[in-house]
């Protein structure tokens, strides 16, 4: 990849001074939040970046409770399977858009624009009495129902452009080679799409891990509550005791799974992009 | 091996555009059939209907005498070539050619030495273990060949497969081609907008415009005996010229000076009822410088005068382009030529140009006149309104 401009000493610095900038303010919260968690109690109003005391007992602490564990098992076991289901649903959904024509196409794609844009607050209430009445309220499927529902349009719209990208010629070809409809998406259609199919999961489990609103309202013990709605349930020692650090930790933690789903995709979607050219 | 009858073809879309119109055609066991026309004219539809990829809305498609409308494209078993080649880009070249087998469920060991046995003819074998991308335009063309070929079809359909070569190596791959065809001896219906194309590889060659059928025939006889004005000008290059005519009595009035009707002409349209008003064709060739012409023969033909406007040389030959006086054949046909293959080619309208093919040894000089020979009986005349060749039935 080149840049745009100039290719000159001068023009690099400024492109790297530029990209400086971008990188501590995005990154300096984050910093700030890890530095947190490895201070000690004493220390932790202190305002210093680099903590003056390093500990591990706001981890330790985190883990022994039994609300941090259950609720990380909870949100790991959710996303996934919301994950799952959604880019499954929105595969087959999004190779219909882009190579199908039938009626109320057009339909479809303006309902899942409308439920992209719809202002998830005003479904919350709703949703606890309609799961309350059903026997959803508080369970898994009580949360992964509607994160389906919400990751679908995006899912759809990111899979549909890719399938746009695969030449439809290829399918031909694998009809005339002797291919089944079946066979053709299985066998060449799909290994195609898997760089979309990865990048769509990454969005799917970051939207589904990410979610507080529908975790903090549509649950109510440990049963189901996600991690970003325990996190605020955690209190300190006693009452009055502020519970920053371990909340921190907790913060960290939680962003851990996230870097490793993208780092262990980002791979497949380089080498998935690199292979897959047809034109030289 | 199979003989692929088209029994009143058509298709139309669903908005209701006719894209093939009753198209009749019978391509015998083991001919190459090249279907040619602009583009737009329904020739790559046709083939697709043969294929399987499109509906036929009317009509019957028979291969070796069973009827395969209703048929998926798998159970034609016939092979495609595609344009932009199609190859799969996460396989191999090795499991691209073997892809139509592997479907197939044939034997590990008989797709190996099958797929050897094709990259041995096609020259791919030290290529077999790379991926479509890292191949060039050529080699890509022939993987898409090879995985035509190894599964030994009835019969092999090619879209355009070589459009997407620069122009030598199109040459090169357009020989191998005839000589891969000839030897395998498959029935093969080849689709092209290039009638350099058609010409040099076809047993026979389909002319389509506007999803109409306007003459099948061999190379030679659409070259020598065109069906109407369009086929007369789609054929050749550079292409025929036509000049307005008008019969008068036994002499026929152009713009290149009276000549008298030969009895064969006047013959011929006596039979067709021919209107007065007409348009002749006559190709560039059918010229020649009149100095270089021997007496006797310069006696049988007719001589015209006139001023070289340009003045091209191929080496072998030289073209001559003259402007001349008056207005240009005039005639539905040639508009819809023009319109379609880009109206420099063919003139219509205007001040009406000729375009003459000479000896390499006329010392013709641009801005001077000189002396053209021609002979009358080699003009075609057409009727103006029905595009008709009059004189096609000599």
């Amino acid at each position: 990849m080149a840049f745009p401009s100039g290719t000159g000493a001068s023009a690099k610095g400024k492109w790297a001074l530029v990209n400086t900038v971008v990188v501590v303010y995005a990154l300096l919260p984050v910093l700030w939040i890890t530095s947190l968690s490895f201070k000690t109690k004493e220390t932790i109003g202190d305002g210093n970046l680099i903590p003056r005391q390093w500990t591990l007992e706001n981890y330790a602490d985190i883990f022994n409770t039994s609300l941090f564990v259950r609720a990380l098992v909870n949100s790991i076991g959710i996303a996934l399977i919301s994950t799952t289901i959604a880019v499954l649903l929105a595969t087959m959904a999004a190779y219909a858009v882009a190579r199908l024509e039938f009626p109320g196409k057009r339909a479809l794609i303006g309902v899942s624009l409308l439920i992209a844009m719809f202002p998830q607050i005003s479904l919350v209430t709703p949703l606890f009495n309609i799961e309350r009445a059903l026997g959803l309220f508080d369970t898994w499927p009580g949360l992964i129902v509607p994160y389906i529902t919400f990751a679908l349009p995006l899912a759809i719209y990111t899979l549909s452009a890719f399938f746009r990208e695969i030449p439809w010629e290829l399918e031909k070809a694998a009809k005339m080679d002797g291919a089944t409809p079946a066979q053709a998406f299985r066998k060449v259609i799909a290994p195609l799409a898997a760089p979309g199919v990865f990048t769509t999961a990454i969005l799917v489990f970051i939207f589904c891990w990410n979610d507080f609103l529908f975790a903090i309202s549509l649950t109510s013990s440990e049963a189901s509550r996600t991690v970003p709605a325990a996190l605020s349930f955690f209190t300190g020692a006693s009452q009055f005791e502020d519970p920053t650090g371990t909340v921190s930790a907790a913060a960290v933690v939680i962003t851990v799974p996230i870097v490793v789903f993208v780092l262990f995709f980002q791979r497949r979607i380089v080498a998935g992009l690199t292979s897959g050219a047809v034109k030289g | 091996m199979a003989e692929i009858v088209l029994d009143a073809v058509s298709k139309r879309y669903p908005d209701g555009a006719l894209a093939v119109s009753e198209v009749n055609l019978t391509v015998a066991d083991g001919e190459f059939v090249i279907l040619v026309g602009p583009s737009g004219c329904g020739k790559s539809t046709t083939l697709n209907m043969v294929a399987g990829l499109e509906d036929i809305t009317s009509g019957e498609l028979r291969i070796d005498g069973a009827r395969m409308n209703e048929r998926a494209p798998k159970d034609r078993d016939i092979a495609m070539v595609f344009q932009s080649y199609a190859l799969y880009p996460h396989m191999t070249v090795r499991e691209n050619m073997a892809f139509p087998l592997r479907l197939a469920k044939v034997d590990d060991k008989v797709v190996r030495t099958k797929v050897e046995e094709a990259a041995e003819v096609l020259d791919l074998v030290e290529h077999l273990d790379r991926r479509p991308a890292n191949l060039s335009g050529g080699q890509r063309q022939r993987v898409a060949m090879g995985r035509a070929i190894v599964r030994s079809p009835k019969a092999f359909l090619m879209d355009e497969p070589l459009s997407n070569l620069d122009a030598k190596l199109r040459g090169q791959m357009r020989t191998a081609l005839s000589r891969l065809q000839n030897r395998l001896a498959t029935t093969t219906v080849y689709v092209t907008h290039d009638q350099t194309e058609a010409m040099t590889l076809g047993d026979r060659i389909v002319v389509l415009q506007a999803g109409i059928v306007q003459q099948i025939g061999a190379p030679q006889e659409l070259y020598d005996r065109p069906a109407n004005l369009f086929v007369a000008g789609f054929i050749g290059s550079p292409s025929m010229n036509f000049l307005p005519v008008t019969v008068e009595a036994n002499r026929l009035h152009t713009p290149i000076g009276e000549v008298p009707l030969t009895a064969r002409l006047r013959r011929l349209l006596a039979d067709a009822d021919a209107p007065r008003e007409l348009i002749a064709g006559i190709r560039p060739e059918h010229f020649e410088d009149a100095a270089l012409v021997e007496e006797h023969v310069r006696e049988e033909g007719a001589v015209f005068t006139n001023t070289v406007e340009v003045l091209e040389s191929l080496g072998s030959e030289k073209y001559a382009h003259f402007a001349l006086e008056g207005e240009g054949a005039r005639s539905q046909q040639l508009t819809d030529l023009a319109s379609v293959t880009g109206s420099a080619d063919v003139p219509t309208g205007g001040t009406s140009l000729l375009v003459t093919r000479l000896s390499s040894a006329t010392d013709a000089q641009e801005k001077q006149r000189m002396d053209i020979w021609f002979d009358p009986d080699r003009f075609l005349v057409f009727d103006p309104d029905s595009g008709r060749n009059l004189t096609a039935d000599a």
